[in-house]
């Protein structure tokens, strides 16, 4: 399956049934129904057995949702009153062109359904005094515009709620860069998918999961489950480095490889973990760059203190611009990840 | 057991990095239980089995960390950035004697801040004395993380002044504790926990492995008997301090009856502790499954989170007392 394809796939948290969908017959379609399961949260879970039963077992995940709005009420001029799923930093949001509701296509009879177009909206500048200039609008000063033309019209084409995601088309531009909505964590669910065919040495479970944006709620589940000795989280992470911001607080550099975290604000990688994933990163010659912050937090952490615990490492892909509209991503560290997490696998 | 709080003060154990403290406990416990092993957070978890197979589970949970600054990148200078890992305190960072795992020195300095910007961690450095980027990163590794260099010294006759008190003083008085405690009907687990510093995170899938009826946590606490500190009131040289109460868990009051009366039976002189903020492992135990009855056992320290935390070792000695009464 291609990037392109899991990206225009639309999921916020808790709202992930088109990619979980998709997914899952990918999964079926590459290791058979008896192997792949959607747990009670909505996890997909892929199982591989390894080839040394004495190997330990591993999880790997990715997770499917991404940060998006949703409808909470409207005004009566019909305009919709949003609320933010995950964390979305609210200078970004005004003047957006967004899809309310889902693109569904026609299944089992019932026809196929269209997403609204929407803008999001906020007060003229004309309007604007010189204070509320050098203000940032707050999330709930902002409303969502689907041409409704009052409380009634609106709430009854996206009643309370209905998932909004930004309306951004997949583009590859420049010398190998993407530019898309839901990089994070489409990269890792690309990723995963490629994963499925690879000769792994251990048991090993991929885990699709739901809720990351929100606090890796579907992982501690899924964890729980499988209960694995190693836990890897293939991720989308801030790359600062653009601007005047002084190189060493880029946190990470797009084109130069996968990160390698050795600490995030949910965990610290296990130290031996930490090192060998970066000495297997030398020996293969893939690109890859050690994360220079600490900042974000992932699944990671959840894997790790699940149960009698995990040891974790977490690889990104490093993203301009993330939870934004349009986030920037390089080709080639989406591909150094994949060969970074299938040569931890297969070793 | 002041030299066995130096031997355990001096070893390196930043937050994330405990193994070297695990090893020389392993070696102090191993003659005295009946297993050890470590889980993968690092965790040493030490077994003495009970008499009795209706017995009881405690668990009893000192951690070997230690907060500490962790390397995320390197100036061309040859200057180390760093951020924090656990609660490190700026004003009482400036211009310390710092070290890292492999003998590494440094000092970290907080470089000139523009007027109105409030100071932080970002504008901290190590200067470990290279000379430009190549030469620093000959000598550490993104992700190293350097600690309060070691200084441990007598305060006048009782007291004793380190980094790293928080909580290898405990951990000195859990050693001891496991040496000299008899079989009894219960089993003992003493648990040296890793990554308290960050939220309780060890003591967490420890909890969870060594599944008890009853966790106590062994940590230092605040003190308010200096100069416009009033609270809490805990005094250092008045005892072992029995928490009712922090902001992470509010201690099992049957627990804290029990402590207080081993104190008494043991004649030994105890203090209730209430504090205004902090956590300890006992937060991750109690919650841990489907609840543990869960209390903590301090050791008065002044200036926790800096380079001289300062103790009193009659407090310990009382903590020490009180622990195996109330195990027998």
């Amino acid at each position: 399956m291609e990037l392109k394809q899991l990206c225009e796939l639309q999921g916020i948290s808790g709202r992930e049934e088109l990619v979980r969908a998709a997914i899952y017959d990918e999964c079926v379609r590459i290791l058979g129904r008896e192997n792949v399961t959607i747990d009670r949260v909505g996890n997909v879970i892929a199982h591989k057995q390894g080839r040394d039963a004495d190997a330990p077992h591993v999880m790997v995940s990715a997770h499917m949702d991404e940060v998006g709005l949703m409808v909470i009420s409207a005004t009566d001029e019909g305009l919709l009153h949003v609320r933010p799923i995950g964390g979305i930093d609210p200078r970004v949001l005004v003047s957006k062109r967004v899809k309310v509701g889902y693109a569904v296509p026609e299944k089992d009879g019932k026809p196929a359904q269209e997403p609204l177009n929407g803008v999001i909206g906020a007060m003229a500048i004309h309007q604007q005094t010189a204070e509320d200039r050098k203000r940032v609008l707050p999330i709930d000063q902002l409303y969502v515009d689907i041409g409704a033309k009052d409380k009634d019209e609106a709430l009854e084409k996206a009643p309370a709620g209905t998932p909004i995601t930004f309306d951004t088309a997949f583009t590859p531009f420049g010398d190998g860069r993407i530019l898309a909505r839901a990089l994070d964590d489409r990269i890792g669910c690309y990723n995963m998918l490629r994963l499925l065919t690879c000769d792994v040495r251990g048991d090993t479970d991929f885990v699709f999961t739901c809720q990351e944006e929100v606090g890796c709620r579907g992982a501690a589940g899924a964890a729980f489950r499988l209960m694995p000795d190693v836990g890897i989280a293939l991720e989308g992470t801030t790359a600062n480095d653009m601007g005047d911001t002084p190189a060493v607080h880029h946190v990470c550099n797009v084109g130069q490889g996968t990160t390698v975290s050795f600490m995030d604000n949910a965990s610290i990688a296990n130290p031996e973990l930490f090192k060998d994933m970066l000495a297997l990163a030398e020996r293969e010659g893939i690109p890859h760059q050690v994360k220079m912050s600490v900042s974000g937090g992932n699944e990671g952490g959840t894997m790790q203190r699940t149960g009698a615990g995990v040891r974790t490492c977490v690889l990104s892909v490093p993203c301009r611009y993330i939870h934004s509209p349009s986030t920037v991503c390089a080709a080639s560290d989406i591909e150094a990840q994949f060969r970074l997490a299938k040569a931890f696998l297969e070793k | 057991m002041f030299e066995l709080i130096r031997q355990l003060v001096n070893l390196y154990g930043a937050t994330g990095r405990e193994a070297g403290v695990a090893d020389a406990v392993e070696a102090l416990v191993r003659d005295h239980v009946d297993s050890i092993r470590r889980d993968a957070l690092g965790n040493l978890i030490c077994e003495k089995r009970g008499t009795d197979p209706d017995g009881k589970r405690i668990m009893l949970s000192a951690h070997m960390d230690h907060i500490g600054f962790i390397v995320v990148a390197v100036e061309k200078e040859g200057y180390l950035r760093v951020m924090p890992v656990g609660g490190v305190g700026l004003a009482v960072s400036r211009t310390r004697h710092v070290s890292f795992q492999n003998g590494v020195q440094g000092v970290i300095v907080q470089e000139p801040v523009r007027e109105g910007e409030t100071p932080a961690m970002k504008h901290m450095f190590i200067d470990i004395g290279a000379a430009d980027e190549a030469e620093a990163l000959s000598m550490i590794s993104l992700g190293d993380v350097a600690v309060y260099a070691n200084d441990c010294f007598r305060l006048g006759e009782h007291r004793v002044a380190a980094p790293a008190m928080d909580d290898r003083v405990a951990c000195a008085l859990l050693v001891s504790v496991m040496q000299a405690l008899p079989k009894t009907r219960n089993t003992v687990i003493a648990v040296f926990s890793t990554q308290e510093e960050v939220g309780c995170r060890g003591a967490k899938t420890a909890a969870y492995s060594v599944d008890p009826d009853i966790g106590i946590a062994l940590d230092v606490t605040a003190h308010g008997d200096t100069p416009e500190t009033k609270l809490p009131a805990i005094r250092l040289g008045e005892g072992a301090a029995v928490k009712i109460m922090d902001r992470g868990s509010i201690s099992n009051p049957d627990l804290v009856r029990d402590l207080l009366a081993a104190g008494e039976r043991a004649g030994v002189k105890t203090q209730r502790e209430v504090l205004p903020f902090g956590g300890t492992d006992a937060m991750a135990m109690q919650v841990s499954r489907s609840g543990v009855i869960a209390g903590t056992v301090s050791i008065p320290c002044r200036y926790v989170h800096s380079a001289c935390e300062v103790i009193d070792l009659r407090d310990v000695e009382a903590a020490r007392a009180l622990l195996l009464e109330y195990l027998k």
